[in-house]
């Protein structure tokens, strides 16, 4: 596999930097600041230093004994990214963006969030480094998601309750990006996922790799050797890319994203951009879009608001084209019964985006032998979601 | 292309009457694709000398909220770029002003860039502004335009350094369009002084007419505007004007006189 992104941030023919003239300047400052500090001893220091100590990594790479005996094939394990600080990995990219803003002379920093955990990750890292921090958030997920915005509230955030489409991810990302536009000069965009213009997929993989590379290790230590499938959910792609990237030119180890087949990729409501959309530009990158016949982006749907975006990371539609990895699809009922799964089995409760994977591994581990490892990305914990699962079981609280 | 297309017979023409352009943006389908033709017909006779005919899409990222609404109501109502190419080669029975398409990427792109440009041409477009389209991306859209004759119309902002403007420039055709502030379409509070001291600036680097836009709203500022630019969009004031009076059977009326007024100022600033 040759090495991803080219120079102009080209993932073969995905990526890039589709946005309006006034952006570009900035793009080019941020990827000269990447480049130089991305090889810089201090820098590199600083950022691990502050994941070991205030992120609380590494993770564990826990082997699921109960539930690799229920599923009865492949061992199992899980990459316990819901331990990390805010309990997601998003907290991995903001750590690493956040003192790439100081060391750029930021002082304001922008998000988009969708559930809200970028968001809260975001105010996070700004409390920390004593920033200004300012988050885009569709109303009708404000509504959804009351809980983190008050979270992000008591870290010292404004959240802005976008109204504009349909009021939900994507159109926090116009508006993040409208704020952008506007003042620019001063302000830092710190990018939640695999997305947006380049170099932020780029960024956003390298700062997330952190996962991929620890499991390599650990999965060594463990079993002496590389797993067989790396399986992980992909909104955006963030966490995917995280563990994919390390294995990539390993082409032993299969590489599974799992995307949100919201009611079913067939019924129209869903988020499974690769599975369910086609080649288009949105936000920045050509990738694959969730769009009509007239090239208009479709809304996503997911029970899992973190999975909820109509498109995919650039780098994610060229492992997919080129085969190198494969994306599956997983709906809203199977994604609840996962959770259950993974909760009774193991004890604990994970996001509803991870569950997503989990659901996979469901189908995949009982096909193979029991010398055969996957490994999953639990991404997130559960913790967030408890009020959609209450209601998608009928229950009060 | 050696061939004298629209937009240049356009520029040269008010340079020869030492005229200012004044470019109204109207956006295709709002309220419907047949106002949309009586009003570009209306801004034709009341002196505009180039349109901006917008393309709605769903996602767009550098308009403010006028546009953003004026857009989504086109979309509610089916609006398609074949519809739009349509409503251009009717336009074009009965007139001859330059007509720019301007929009975003994605729809261009479903379409197919080699069919659109080619469908555009021959429906009478003369250019297109792309504004998530910059030169480093554009090659697949501006090679079978250039081959077809269509302009690409490129931005230049006030960020812009002599390394980006050197970029633009190399691709860019018919005009530059500069963008007044860092903002959205539709932002307020144009210093007209401020943004001469920049085109003034940007005069020596370029060998094309220089379009400003981006908080222009009344005939004063448009006429401010005139006394440097070679052109003077207005976007936002007059989709407003059209949401305001959508109903209203004097709308076209309405669109026309303030359009009237704007040019009005253009053309005050060369008395003054």
């Amino acid at each position: 596999m040759p090495t991803v992104p080219d120079r102009r941030g080209h993932y073969g023919e995905f990526g890039g930097r589709y946005v309006a003239e006034t952006l570009m300047p900035a793009l080019r400052e941020l990827d000269e600041a990447y480049t130089k500090l991305r090889r810089d001893r201090d820098f590199k220091r600083e950022v691990r230093d502050c994941l070991r100590e205030y992120a609380g990594r590494e993770t564990p790479l826990y082997f699921a004994a109960r539930l690799t005996d229920r599923l009865g094939g492949a061992k199992i394990y899980l990459k316990r990214e819901d331990l990390c600080h805010t309990g997601a990995h998003k907290i991995n990219n903001t750590v690493g963006q956040g003192l790439l803003a100081k060391r750029m002379g930021k002082q304001r920093i922008i998000a988009e969030t969708g559930a809200g955990q970028h968001g809260v990750a975001t105010a996070t890292v700004t409390a920390l480094l004593g920033m200004r921090c300012e988050v885009f958030m569709g109303r009708e997920d404000v509504r959804r998601q009351s809980l983190n915005v008050f979270r992000m509230k008591l870290l010292g955030a404004d959240v802005h309750a976008v109204d504009s489409g349909s009021a939900t991810l994507k159109d926090a990302v116009n508006e993040a990006l409208r704020d952008w536009v506007t003042n620019v000069r001063d302000t830092y965009y710190l990018v939640g996922s695999t997305m947006g213009p380049h170099p932020y997929p780029r960024i956003v993989r390298d700062f997330q790799s952190v996962i991929g590379s620890e499991t390599k290790r650990q999965i060594r230590k463990h079993e002496g050797r590389l797993p067989d499938y790396v399986v992980a959910c992909i909104g955006g792609g963030s966490n995917a890319m995280g563990i994919f990237y390390p294995f990539v030119q390993d082409v032993g180890v299969e590489l599974v994203g799992v995307e949100a087949a919201g009611s079913g990729v067939e019924s129209g409501k869903h988020a499974a951009s690769i599975t369910g959309g086609m080649v288009g530009v949105l936000h920045g990158k050509k990738t694959y879009v969730l769009q009509d016949e007239l090239g208009q982006v479709q809304e996503a749907h997911s029970i899992s608001a973190g999975l909820d975006y109509p498109a995919v990371g650039p780098e994610h539609a060229y492992l997919h084209a080129t085969g190198r990895a494969k994306y599956v699809a997983v709906d809203d009922a199977q994604a609840m019964a996962a959770l259950q799964l993974l909760t009774e089995t193991e004890g604990i409760i994970p996001a509803l985006e991870s569950a997503h994977a989990i659901a996979h591994v469901e189908r995949l581990a009982p096909t193979l032998r029991p010398d055969q490892i996957i490994v999953v990305n639990l991404s997130g914990r559960g913790d967030k979601d408890m009020m959609t699962v209450a209601d998608y079981l009928g229950v009060t609280l | 292309m050696a061939r004298r297309n629209r937009i240049d017979a356009c520029f040269s023409d008010l340079r020869e009457r030492g005229e200012t352009a004044l470019v109204p943006f109207l956006t295709a389908g709002d309220p419907d694709l047949g106002v949309t033709r009586e009003l570009l017909l209306a801004a034709s006779r009341a002196g505009a000398d180039l349109i901006e005919l917008g393309v709605p899409f769903s996602d767009p990222t550098a308009d403010g909220p006028a546009i953003q609404r004026s857009s989504a109501r086109a979309i509610g109502r089916g609006v398609s770029l074949p519809g739009i190419l349509e409503l251009v080669a009717e336009v074009r029975h009965t007139s001859e002003i330059p007509i720019v398409l301007f929009g975003y990427y994605n729809p261009i792109f479903h379409y197919g860039n080699e069919r659109f440009v080619r469908d555009a041409r021959d429906a009478g477009v003369d250019g297109l502004l792309v504004v998530d389209l910059p030169p480093e991306e554009a090659d697949e859209l501006y090679r079978p335009a250039r081959r077809v004759g269509l302009e690409m119309i490129f931005l230049l902002a006030p960020t812009s350094d002599e390394q980006r403007v050197r970029t633009v420039m190399k691709k860019a055709g018919g005009f530059v369009y500069f963008v007044s502030m860092t903002g959205v379409t539709g932002s307020k509070g144009i210093d007209a002084d401020v943004v001469r001291g920049m085109v003034e600036k940007l005069r020596p680097q370029c060998d094309l007419p220089i379009g400003v836009g981006f908080g222009i709203t009344r005939a004063e500022e448009a006429a401010a505007v005139a006394g440097f630019a070679d052109a003077v969009v207005v976007g936002s004031a007059i989709v407003r004007l059209i949401e305001e009076h959508a109903d209203e059977p004097d709308l076209v009326d309405r669109v026309e006189r303030f359009i009237g007024e704007l040019k009005d100022g253009t053309r005050r600033s060369i008395a003054a």
